[in-house]
């Protein structure tokens, strides 16, 4: 396909408008960070200078102005926030207790259909099996590979294969794990890895994705595949954090590498292993992209942010699709409170 | 340190805004400026007036198909001096309605589902048509086309493309070879099948994979057979939810195609059995015929496309479709089609000057020449079309004769046309029974 420059002028002109906004914005700020405490320590320095001259007591710095400052600073953040979170929040609320079009208020019907309609059930059913497993068995994973390659030779290599997957998007990620699982006819050539080691041990080929509630699982191995590098990392972070005369002591009492594990390691790392299993069991809950890529929700494998997104915007159910958003916001905030309540007792300990 | 570090920022930004800025000026004025004079620029004297405008157009048709659609109008803009900004999506069916709520609406789109059209009319964001636009409408396409976009006697669009939806793709020179011969009564189509079976050949292909729509072919299946066993007046009633999803009727429609699509002898050429259809993608499909593997494929004209690079499609070549036939010649010869609708969410002059040029016979002609498109605008000369596939379908949306049905998934609610039914044909070609899977749909038909 050719390319021309001239074409495509104004999609230049958009990057170029794109450009200059954030030169505009960041060159603004920096000039506020730099510019405005700078009068306000030179001000400072002034009426230090002054008093000592003149012999008067100290002046007392004035907090309030402060606030204000820092008010500014906070206001941009908090706008974004409102417009950007809160509104839709409160909306879609709304929406999800009202019908199709968002003209009429319908109650709790939305809600009730979501509880009653066979298919729905079975995606929420779906969530829960994804919102349990993924975390755990990532988090496992992610656990053990970082002490069996803490401070083993090839460390950064070997750990480096496994982040990897984190580097490619879900999408991505799903195409390739497709083909894992693609299918041919019995006799024919196989294309996917998973029915050609199949076909080779004498079996025959298998519709992998097509086989509920197995489909469901060989999702979830896409995920795994993909989280198991974040947990590994941030873990093996924290094992090398632990404080090494505390190995030392326990070495020194002759401890088993599975005591090590239980009493030391274990401990040691324990607010990390939280925020891994909660950021997943987030990722988990919100997962759209391996599902929407490998089968649509189709043969029983649908989950809530997938089904959301059918109802609201291609089937035009404003009403369903907000009240299974609703449902899954609800869902995550007990978790962020479990997050939140961690970092401030950590803090405080 | 960092007061000089931050400050070096500060220059860095404020030279990089500066040399942006020089060259954002350097891109600005340069508007097309319409050539009104020229001969080749008489037909369009009527769209005149608008130099320098712009119209967005907003569509499902990419790659290729969009690459001809901006050289099928390149001369109107040429001479107009108007500006058409056409966007493809593949999400076009998600996208145009968070985009029309959102106040981003396009000034145009071409929307290939009546349903959808009808979600628009009823929250008041789709604009009648003009007057000019719908004067030229009315003289170039029947009423049943504009039927589909005409809500409570108003018409709401105006039908572009077109697309004929019965036919089954063959292999010309393998029917030869064989000395296998193109049926004309379905109960030749099941002989022929049962012969070709015994060869030892799959004599169908089938696929219904086609991404986030996957589900479609089936529906198209199931439509066609409904024309045929139950007639095009209770096909009206089907689609219109004036007989329930679940009645006998569909039952017996869905069965019949059942004998084709559910036979295990009959299916799956080069694909494997019965639950590969629901795995193999539409494009991929039929792409097995010609290497011997399946005799037929029941597709819609535009599958011309999908063909590997090289193919003859020609009545004597590697692939060509025939009509797929009718069950009872006494009901006549019934026709599944469909195609898209040009409707206008912005009611600006240069907006309708675009939209009664779509419908225009200049446009059709202009591009039908470019290949492998087709309309049932009535402007439409047939010798404008290069593919015979093509051809033939023109052939048979411009007899008086066909009994013409838009496809009925499309006229159906989203919720049903492009959910449980499209979701209801996975599951039953996964094998699921015909009674389930209509009392499924049926329940969730919007009240």
């Amino acid at each position: 396909m050719e390319f021309d420059f001239a074409e495509e002028q104004p999609k230049f002109l958009m990057l170029m408008y794109g450009l200059i906004a954030f030169v505009a914005v960041v060159g603004g700020l920096l000039l506020l960070l730099d510019v405005v405490p700078a009068w306000f320590a030179r001000r400072r320095e002034a009426q230090l200078i002054a008093a000592s001259a003149s012999g008067a007591p100290l002046p007392r710095r004035r907090k309030q102005r402060e606030g204000l400052f820092a008010l500014f600073f906070l206001l941009p953040t908090l706008l974004l926030l409102t417009v950007g979170l809160v509104v839709p929040a409160i909306r879609t609320t709304l929406l999800s207790f009202m019908d199709d079009g968002s003209n009429n208020w319908v109650g709790l019907r939305n809600y009730g259909w979501m509880f009653s309609e066979g298919s729905i059930v079975r995606v929420l059913i779906n969530t829960l099996i994804w919102v349990i497993l993924v975390p755990l068995v990532a988090t496992s994973f992610g656990l053990i590979y970082a002490v069996l390659v803490d401070k083993a030779r090839l460390e950064a290599i070997a750990k480096s294969l496994i982040f990897l997957p984190m580097a490619i998007s879900f999408v991505g990620a799903t195409i390739i794990w497709k083909f894992v699982y693609a299918y041919r006819g019995d006799g024919q050539e196989q294309i996917g890895l998973l029915n050609q080691f199949v076909v080779s041990l004498g079996g025959e080929p298998k519709q992998w994705l097509l086989e509920s509630p197995l489909n469901t699982f060989l999702l979830i191995v896409i995920m795994i595949w993909i989280q198991a590098g974040f947990a590994m990392v941030v873990l093996s972070a924290a094992i090398k954090a632990i404080p090494a005369d505390i190995v030392e002591a326990a070495r020194l009492d002759g401890v088993s590498p599975w005591q090590m594990f239980w009493q030391i390691t274990m401990p040691s790392i324990r607010p990390a292993l939280i925020v891994v299993v909660v950021t997943l069991s987030i990722a988990t809950l919100k997962v759209f992209d391996i599902v929407r890529t490998a089968t649509n929700g189709n043969y029983d494998t649908s989950v809530i942010a997938n089904e959301m997104y059918n109802q609201a915007f291609r089937y035009g159910k404003n009403g369903q699709g907000s009240a299974l958003a609703v449902f899954l916001f609800v869902l995550v905030i007990p978790i962020v409170i479990y997050q939140i309540r961690n970092l401030r007792q950590q803090r405080e300990g | 340190m960092a007061f000089a570090r931050s400050r070096q920022a500060l220059a860095i930004a404020g030279v990089l805004g500066l040399a942006l800025g020089a060259t954002a000026c350097g891109t600005g004025n340069d508007k097309k400026s319409g050539k009104a004079s020229s001969p080749e620029c008489a037909a369009y004297e009527k769209y005149q007036g608008h130099d320098g405008k712009k119209v967005t157009i907003y569509s499902s048709i990419r790659d290729i198909e969009a690459d001809r659609l901006a050289q099928s109008w390149k001369q109107f803009e040429d001479c107009t001096g108007i500006t058409i900004d056409h966007e493809g999506s593949g999400e076009f069916e998600a996208q145009l309605g968070v985009r029309v709520d959102g106040g981003n609406a396009p000034d145009l789109a071409f929307i290939p589902q009546p349903g959808l059209l009808k979600r628009f009319v009823d929250s008041g964001k789709i604009k009648t048509v003009g007057a000019d636009t719908k004067a030229l409408a009315e003289q170039n396409f029947t009423p049943d086309w504009l039927k589909y976009s005409t809500v409570d006697g108003k018409l709401y669009g105006v039908p572009l493309g077109s697309n004929v939806k019965s036919y089954v793709w063959y292999s010309p020179k393998t029917f030869k070879e064989k000395g296998w011969t193109v049926p004309t009564t379905w109960d030749e189509l099941i002989a022929l099948s049962d012969k070709i079976a015994a060869s030892g050949t799959k004599p169908w292909c089938a696929g219904i994979e086609s991404g986030d729509a996957t589900g479609w072919p089936a529906t198209d299946w199931i439509e066609d057979v409904m024309l045929r066993t139950a007639g095009p007046e209770v096909y009206d009633q089907w689609t219109t939810h004036g007989i329930p999803f679940n009645d006998p009727k569909v039952a017996d429609a869905v069965n019949k195609a059942g004998t084709i699509l559910k036979n295990e002898k009959y299916v799956n050429g080069g694909f494997g059995g019965v639950k590969s259809i629901a795995t193999t993608s539409f494009q991929e499909a039929g792409t097995p015929i010609t290497a011997g593997k399946c005799a037929m494929h029941r597709q819609a004209s535009f599958y011309a496309n999908q063909w590997p690079q090289g193919t003859k499609v020609a009545e004597d070549g590697d692939v060509f479709a025939f009509y797929f036939p009718a069950i009872d010649p006494a009901k006549g010869k019934p026709v599944l089609g469909a195609g898209e609708f040009v409707s206008a969410f912005a009611d600006r002059p240069e907006v309708q000057a675009v939209q009664t040029y779509l419908a225009s016979g200049e446009y059709v002609n202009s591009r039908a020449k470019i290949g492998d498109w087709l309309s049932a605008n009535k402007k439409l000369d047939i010798n404008n079309v290069p593919n015979p596939v093509d051809k033939l379908s023109v052939q048979i949306l411009q007899d008086p004769k066909t009994v013409f049905r838009f496809d009925g998934s499309d006229l159906m609610p989203a919720a049903v046309g492009a959910g449980t039914f499209w979701k209801g044909m996975v599951d039953w070609i996964n094998g699921k029974d015909t009674a389930t899977v209509l009392n499924g749909i049926e329940s969730s038909w919007p009240k």
